[in-house]
Order: structure tokens, then C-alpha cells, then sequence
């Protein structure tokens, strides 16, 4: 089942979401990851984070609540070692980016759009535990212009550029008008809902707990912008959910926390959308 | 060393069948039918199971629940079957622990980097706490069938969280057994009597699985010995395959640089001495 995305023609309208398909490797043995729409890396900054102190993930009714802090190993490594690995396999890679400064969005940017095999870029625009994690705080929509425009200055034209907005309802529209006018292709809705780890910690919710509030905001933002390319994010775990978000107006989905409670279940998704509509 | 996991010999998902509970002491034995997973086995593996108390319903406990694969046994009409040890600490575990004969419950595995087995025959000393002697067991047999001299310790609070004690004597050829309580064997911790324990067996490697305070005094006392030692870390894991970077490990890579590796993928098995003992935090006590 394909899709048409940002001027992207992707296998299918299943990606992997940010943060919850580790580097790629170890999804692998349960699923062909050429057959996703595509595989949306851990938010990569410009330098190597060794992530907030344990427990990072704590189980909420229904849910997870994470505070990971952008565990990775900096734009380099990733360049050298991931984004290759993936890229051999024939896997649509979008590659999740974070900084702390619009300077640092910009030198991702830069360097991720020249990188062979990168067929579009995500800002995380939506970081529940942005503060802990030590990036940029995108609280209001001008924030998220801002580093929206920043980004598609230093990336070639002809790589997409997907806007991770939070799912939050009474700012979506605004924020995706905002992030779409600054240059944006697509608009990802959303990200963890900000929540608080049991010690306090600034975190994030995820799971089928927000499906419903998800999809809220995405029947909301294509009510309003009916010509925008929404890709929905947030407790997406079924078949079912993803024939009621394509139905509710987006033209993609991404599957997170599912994925850590069961490694097949994108595999079963792409498989269930291929068949016959029950 | 160990060679990579490879996507041939990996993890799978599958569907697994209770094939018998038991209770032993404070543990649950469970034996699953797990097709295809037995065969995949190297002692340290692990495998993660769903909890899905309301079966047909969308899941509500998200974390996978992780278990040492204890045993790998030949059982009359099934193949090869698993037995993992059940602690219960929780709901999901006591889900798990009330399991019925014939119940089916979601299993990916094997997981993990194993214990790197020596070339040589060795002698090794193979520490365990609680129900984390349970790969102990099966490493035992593999290190003996390479004629490495073996002597297992295992430890508990008390008699009732001492793992197969009596099936200790038939995999090693001296047996420690210390008890906090001083109810068998000797009283107190593993790390007091380990010194001795390692000058004894004139040991060349030791192997370790437990909560980190006794891994960490298994390192420190390997490193004062002169012998390498591996140590399985028991660090709470959520996707327990790897995907969402929530068992954090901070270590010391091959160049001394230090960095944060992943408990499920990179470990659970790390060498004692790339582990960054003062810095891990939040292990469970």
C-alpha cells in the first residue's frame, strides 16, 4: 500500500517512530525494514549524549513514561555507523534531529541533508522532557517556526522536512500553520504527552493512554488545514488504528510504544494494510 | 570473544505454551514450549514475556517482563523446552507465576550477549544471588563439557531463595552456599568469602549474576585475583530487545572512552572491568 508523502513515494503508510526502533539493527529480526514506509531514527544531535539517569521508562496504565534524554552517539557516529548500515539494507531512512541552539539545528541540517540514503528530515519539535534532556524548549509556535526556517535554509531542496509537533489540541492548528509557513513539508502529530516520571522528572506519556488524544488532534488540524500532509504519531498499536487515522485525514502513521511491547507488531501492521480492507 | 548476534541466529517472536508451574521455595518454575527458541540458546540469554491479564483486550501492561533461561530440556512430544525462574515482585509477575498448564503467553528470545566460553580448560568460579543462578546452571554444563574445573557459589537472603542448591552439587565440583540468614551454608554476604573462594579454586575466570553490589564485589575481587571476570547484570528492562534505550549501562569502551551501552543488547553479560560500577545507579537492590 503506497503512499505519496512531502513528494516522498513510500512503500507503505507505516514508519517506524522516533526513539522506539533503536538504531535499526534490532528491529531487524522481526521485521524487513525495506518494507516500511520508513524508519525514523532516535532524535541525533550534534554531539553524543549518554541520556538521563534510570530508570528511563516506567509502565502507566495503558502506557509508558519515558525519560530517555537523547541517548545517542552524536552526528558523527551516526554518519559513520548507522545511517550506512541502514542505508545498505534499502531502508527509507527520515532522521530525527534535536539541538539546543537554531545553530546547532542548522548544522544537522546541513550535514544530514548532503548525507547519501537521508530521504527527509524530522525536527523534534515536541520533546516532553526537552529540559531535562538539555535541548532547545520549543514551548510556543513561533519557537517552532523559527527553528523550522532555521532548518530549511541549510537543507537542500529536495529533501523533506517533517515537523514533530506535540499533540496537543488547543495549539496544533497554530503550530502546524506556523511550522508550514516557516518551510515545513509535512507535520508529524504528536509526541509523548509531557508527564512526570514517578520521582518528578519531566517526561513523557506514551501508548494506547493518548490514541484518543491523538486522533483529536488530528481530526481538529485536517478539519482546518485540509491540504496539510499530517503523519500521526501517539498509540497507534493495531490494524484497525491505522485505517482510523488514514480515515481521520493523515496520510502516514508512526508506531512507537507498540514496538516495545511487541517487535512484530509493525511487520503484522504492513502485512494486515496489504491485504483486503476487512 | 562472542560473535555478533546475527539476524540468523537471533531473537524470535512467538507464541509460547505453559507446559508446567511449579512452585520451588519463593520461586515459580515455568516451562514453556517456545518453537524454535531452545535450539537458539547460550547460556546468559534471556527471554522477555508479555503480560496480558485480559486476554482479547488491548494490552495494559506495556513492559515486557525479562527471565534467565534456566534450563533447556528435551520434554516426550514437545521438542526442547525452556524453564525460566519466576520471582514474583509485582502484578505482572504474579500474572505470570498463576499461569496454567496449557496457557499461552507472547516469548521473544533468546536475548542477549551470552558468557564468552574459554578456549582453554580453565578453572572458573560461577557466582549467583537468588534466581539469578539460574543461567549459572546451564553455563556450568557447557564449561565442564569443556573440561574447564568448575565451582559454583550461590547465595541468597535465606534457604527459601537459594536456587536448586542440591542440583548444584551435580554441576560442579565444589559447591558454596551462603545464606544471609546463615539458615545453609555459610552466613552473610558473597563478597566476604570471596577471596578465599578464588584463591582456593585457583580461579582463572569468574562468572557472576545477581543485582550489581554483588557483581561489582565480584569484579573487585576478580581484578585483585588476577582473573577475568564476566558479570550479568539484572538492570529493570522495559522493550528488553534493545529499541528504546531505557537500560542504560555506563562503561568503559574498548578505547577507555567512557560511554553508555544497553543492558538487553549490549549486555546483559559485560566484562567485570569495562563496567562503570560507581556510576550505575537505580539497580535493584
Amino acid at each position: 500500500m503506497r503512499v505519496e508523502l512531502a513528494g516522498l513515494t513510500l512503500a507503505s503508510p507505516v514508519l517506524v517512530a522516533s526513539g522506539c526502533g533503536g538504531t535499526g539493527r534490532e528491529l531487524a529480526p522481526y521485521l524487513d525494514l525495506s518494507r516500511l514506509g520508513a524508519f525514523v531514527t532516535r532524535s541525533i544531535t550534534l554531539d553524543p549524549r549518554f541520556g538521563g539517569p534510570v530508570p528511563r521508562l516506567v509502565e502507566a496504565p495503558s502506557g509508558l513514561v519515558n525519560a530517555v534524554g537523547f541517548h545517542n552517539n552524536g552526528l558523527e557516529h551516526f554518519l559513520a555507523t548507522e545511517l550506512p548500515w541502514l542505508v545498505q539494507r534499502g531502508v527509507r531512512v527520515v532522521v530525527s534531529i534535536a539541538g539546543t541552539t537554531l545553530g546547532e539545528y542548522a548544522d544537522l541540517a546541513r550535514r544530514l541533508g548532503s548525507a547519501p540514503g537521508v530521504s527527509a528530515i524530522e525536527v523534534n519539535l515536541s520533546a516532553p522532557d526537552s529540559a531535562g534532556g538539555g535541548v532547545l524548549d520549543v514551548r510556543e509556535p513561533f519557537h517552532a517556526g523559527g527553528v523550522v526556517s532555521a532548518v530549511r535554509r541549510d537543507l537542500p531542496r529536495g529533501i523533506p522536512l517533517l515537523a514533530k509537533l506535540r499533540g496537543d489540541v488547543v495549539r496544533v492548528v497554530e503550530s502546524a500553520r506556523t511550522v508550514l509557513e516557516a518551510g515545513a513539508e509535512a507535520v508529524v502529530v504528536g509526541n509523548a504527552h509531557p508527564a512526570a516520571m514517578p520521582d518528578g522528572r519531566a517526561g513523557g506519556l506514551s501508548g494506547p493512554a493518548i490514541r484518543p488524544l491523538t486522533l483529536r488532534s488530528v481530526v481538529e488540524l485536517h478539519h482546518a488545514l485540509p491540504d496539510a500532509p499530517i503523519v500521526a504519531c501517539g498509540g497507534i498499536g493495531t490494524v484497525a488504528d491505522v485505517r482510523s487515522f488514514l480515515a481521520a485525514g493523515a496520510t502516514a502513521v508512526q508506531v512507537g510504544t507498540a514496538l516495545l511491547h511487541d517487535p512484530t507488531t509493525v511487520a503484522r501492521m504492513i502485512t494486515g494494510l496489504e491485504g483486503a480492507a476487512p | 570473544m562472542t560473535p555478533p548476534t546475527t539476524t540468523a541466529t537471533g531473537p524470535l517472536h512467538v507464541t509460547a505454551t505453559v507446559l508446567a508451574s511449579r512452585k520451588v521455595g519463593a520461586y515459580h518454575h515455568v516451562t514453556l514450549v517456545a518453537p524454535g527458541l531452545p535450539e537458539r540458546f547460550r547460556p546468559g540469554t534471556f527471554v522477555a514475556l508479555s503480560v496480558q491479564d485480559e486476554p482479547g483486550e488491548p494490552p495494559a501492561r506495556l513492559a515486557r517482563r525479562s527471565f534467565w533461561i534456566h534450563r533447556v530440556r528435551a520434554s516426550g512430544g514437545h521438542g526442547l523446552t525452556l524453564e525460566i525462574v519466576v520471582e514474583v515482585v509485582g502484578p505482572g509477575t504474579r500474572w505470570l507465576a498463576g499461569l496454567a498448564v496449557g496457557a499461552r503467553v507472547a516469548a521473544t528470545g533468546p536475548l542477549g550477549r551470552p558468557f564468552s566460553l574459554p578456549k582453554d580448560p580453565v578453572s572458573c568460579v560461577l557466582v549467583g544471588h537468588g534466581h539469578a543462578a539460574a543461567p549459572l546452571f546451564p553455563l556450568a554444563e557447557r564449561l565442564r563439557e569443556r573440561g574447564c574445573g568448575v565451582s559454583l557459589v550461590v547465595s541468597a537472603p535465606d534457604e527459601a531463595h537459594l536456587l536448586s542448591a542440591l542440583e548444584a552439587r551435580r554441576s560442579a565440583r565444589a559447591v558454596t552456599v551462603v545464606t544471609g540468614d546463615g539458615s545453609v551454608g555459610l552466613r552473610g554476604i558473597v563478597a566476604d568469602h570471596l577471596p578465599a573462594i578464588l584463591a582456593q579454586a585457583a580461579a582463572d575466570v569468574v562468572y557472576a549474576a545477581g543485582p550489581s553490589p554483588l557483581l561489582h564485589a565480584v569484579a573487585r575481587a576478580a581484578e585483585h585475583h588476577g582473573a577475568w571476570s564476566q558479570t550479568a547484570l539484572e538492570e529493570p528492562l522495559v522493550c528488553a530487545t534493545g529499541l528504546c534505550h531505557g537500560c542504560a549501562v555506563p562503561v568503559v569502551g574498548e578505547d577507555g572512552a567512557p560511554r553508555m551501552a544497553r543492558a538487553c543488547v549490549d549486555g546483559p553479560v559485560f566484562r567485570g572491568d569495562r563496567v562503570r560500577w560507581a556510576d550505575l545507579t537505580g539497580a535493584p537492590g
